[in-house]
């Protein structure tokens, strides 16, 4: 059996007022597993995200990262390891910098920065030309844009080459198509499952949309009230239907 | 003619300040109340120095480190102490009031007789004024070159992301709170820097010198912006430049109008105002195609 590239063992989180978030949760992540993670709003969904990337600290319980404990890690630490692209377009970009500029600075996520110039080289340019040429939305034509006065799809294809520019262990994504418009959320579902399995990444997609949860990745998991209630994969996967997943979402 | 010299030399050397209060204002979007105590602080120090025989180069470069200091704590009590950066800002410029008065032992010291460093011979020289407008091009050639280069390495560009979007900048492993203090330390280091020359371009430090030249940067900022509409980074620190000459002949304008030298801050205030409204008045009026104010813009 191979061994989980990221695990949470008993991983517990109770904020000031009593409430319980995450409770006693444990989750293995193999690699090259590609999990949706599905919840109501409150399951714990983004709680989960925020203890795995360590901007939120654990009432209890650990995290690991190939076998080592990384609980106390802070989250820019891990970031040698970890990408993740959030919900909101906004966030995942520096708006002022170019394109080019953005895909720069995430070549260097999770190491030192130093006095070196930043090397923007034409090679970089025809380099990152192909690469955003791939997602099929005409970033590529603009590379020396500042990414501000990119439509939100652009943005978040850009914030997902950002997050897998260097391949991380584990990337989040944290419905990384839900601010967008039906069409282009397609668009960026069916690029982020072509470089999910063409660069063998392990990942894990919170999403609400449920047919993207069952279409993509091997493996499902199913939040509630701070559990997994549900963790299926593959085959088990292939099987279940809508109808099926709704039954799990209880209050 | 020669006052139109001294104005320029003046919009020369205090472009300084702008330029450094740009990493700040613009870079790191947040408006730094710490340069009204660190330019006297670095005028304080070096004029000290300099009264006490000490190479008027070293000192000038003392003004540096002090400044550097200055921003560091404010940089640590936002960062770390979490107090709001405009308090924090008005902290450590108030705590330099005192500081400032150790240092000199009085309200003010004159630099009559002294040797500073518009002593050296090819600018004194030059005729009246233009030691200023050589020493500050010299100056100013100097600090754009740095910052130029040091805002496109690997370093520059990771604090231009935390200025940009501190969220992402973390997300990439970049030490947000790190790239604040060493923003402010650079900036203050700069504008106590500006203070030292000034300081020995006037032959004087006083107490009070700090009072409202945040307005006097922010003016050269927001001037060259309003001039020159869109352009890159390293324009736009150019463009500062420009504006705080700008800013002098304006000035110089509205003094020769028959206003006194009291009524400086106040004008320099509206000065302020004025461009800072523009865009929005801009805006209102629909001006942009009659009046293609903007220059040309790049993107």
């Amino acid at each position: 059996m191979t061994k989980a590239v990221f695990s949470l063992k008993d991983a517990t989180v109770t904020v000031p007022n009593g409430t319980t978030i995450l409770n006693d949760l444990n989750l293995d992540i193999y690699p090259g597993d590609f999990i949706t993670v599905l919840g109501t709003n409150g399951a714990g969904k983004s709680t989960l995200f925020n203890v795995i990337s360590g901007d939120l600290p654990l009432t209890a319980g650990s995290v690991e990262h190939e076998g080592q404990d990384i609980t106390q890690m802070p989250a820019v630490k891990r970031t040698s390891f970890l990408a993740r692209v959030f919900q909101d377009p906004k966030l995942g970009t520096a708006p002022r910098m170019t394109v080019a500029e953005n895909l720069l600075l995430a070549e260097k996520r999770g190491s030192k920065r130093t006095l070196k110039n930043r090397q923007l080289t034409n090679e970089k340019l025809t380099t990152y030309f192909n690469l955003t040429k791939t997602m099929g939305n005409n970033l590529e034509d603009r590379l020396q844009t500042a990414t501000g006065s990119l439509s939100g799809g652009q943005r978040q294809a850009l914030s997902f080459l950002m997050a897998t520019r260097v391949k991380p262990g584990l990337l989040l994504l944290d419905e990384h198509t839900a601010a967008l418009d039906p069409k282009t959320s397609d668009q960026l579902m069916a690029a982020t499952n072509h470089q999910v399995k063409d660069n063998h990444l392990t990942a894990l997609m919170i999403t609400h949309n449920l047919k993207d949860a069952l279409t993509y990745g091997n493996r499902l998991i199913v939040l509630n009230a701070g559990k997994i209630v549900l963790d299926v994969k593959d085959e088990e996967k292939d099987q279940l239907s809508e109808a099926d997943l709704l039954t799990y979402f209880v209050h | 003619m020669s006052i139109i010299v001294s104005s320029i030399s003046q919009g020369i050397l205090w472009a300084v300040l702008g330029v450094a209060l740009y990493l700040t204002f613009r870079i790191l979007n947040f408006a730094d109340m710490t340069v009204e105590g660190s330019f006297p602080l670095g005028a304080s120090t070096a004029v000290s120095l300099i009264a006490h025989g000490v190479n008027p180069f070293l000192a000038t470069l003392a003004a540096l480190f002090v400044g550097a200091v200055a921003g560091f704590i404010t940089g640590i009590l936002y960062t770390k102490g979490k107090i709001p950066i405009l308090l924090a800002g008005i902290l450590v410029m108030t705590a330099c009031l005192s500081i400032n008065l150790r240092i000199m032992g009085s309200a003010n010291i004159s630099l009559l007789d002294q040797k500073t460093i518009f002593s050296v011979p090819f600018l004194s020289d030059l005729p009246k004024y233009f030691d200023g407008v050589v020493l500050g091009l010299i100056v100013i050639s100097l600090i754009l070159g740095f910052l130029i280069w040091f805002l496109q390495t690997e370093l520059g560009q990771a604090f231009i992301a935390t200025g940009d979007n501190p969220v992402m900048a973390a997300a990439f492993g970049i030490k947000t709170d790190r790239m604040t203090i060493m923003g402010l330390m650079v900036s203050n280091a700069l504008i106590a820097f500006g203070g030292a020359v000034i300081a020995q371009n006037n032959g004087f430090a006083d107490i009070n010198m700090g009072i409202g030249i945040i307005v006097i940067a922010l003016a050269s900022i927001i001037i060259g912006e309003v001039v020159f509409g869109n352009l890159s980074l390293n324009q736009r620190l150019i463009a500062v430049v420009i504006g705080s000459i700008i800013y002098r002949l304006v000035l110089l304008a509205v003094l020769q109008l028959g206003f006194s030298t009291n009524d400086l801050n106040l004008i320099s205030s509206i000065i302020l105002a004025i461009a800072m409204m523009l865009p929005q008045v801009r805006k209102y009026l629909k001006l942009d195609k009659v009046l293609h104010l903007g220059g040309k813009t790049n993107d």
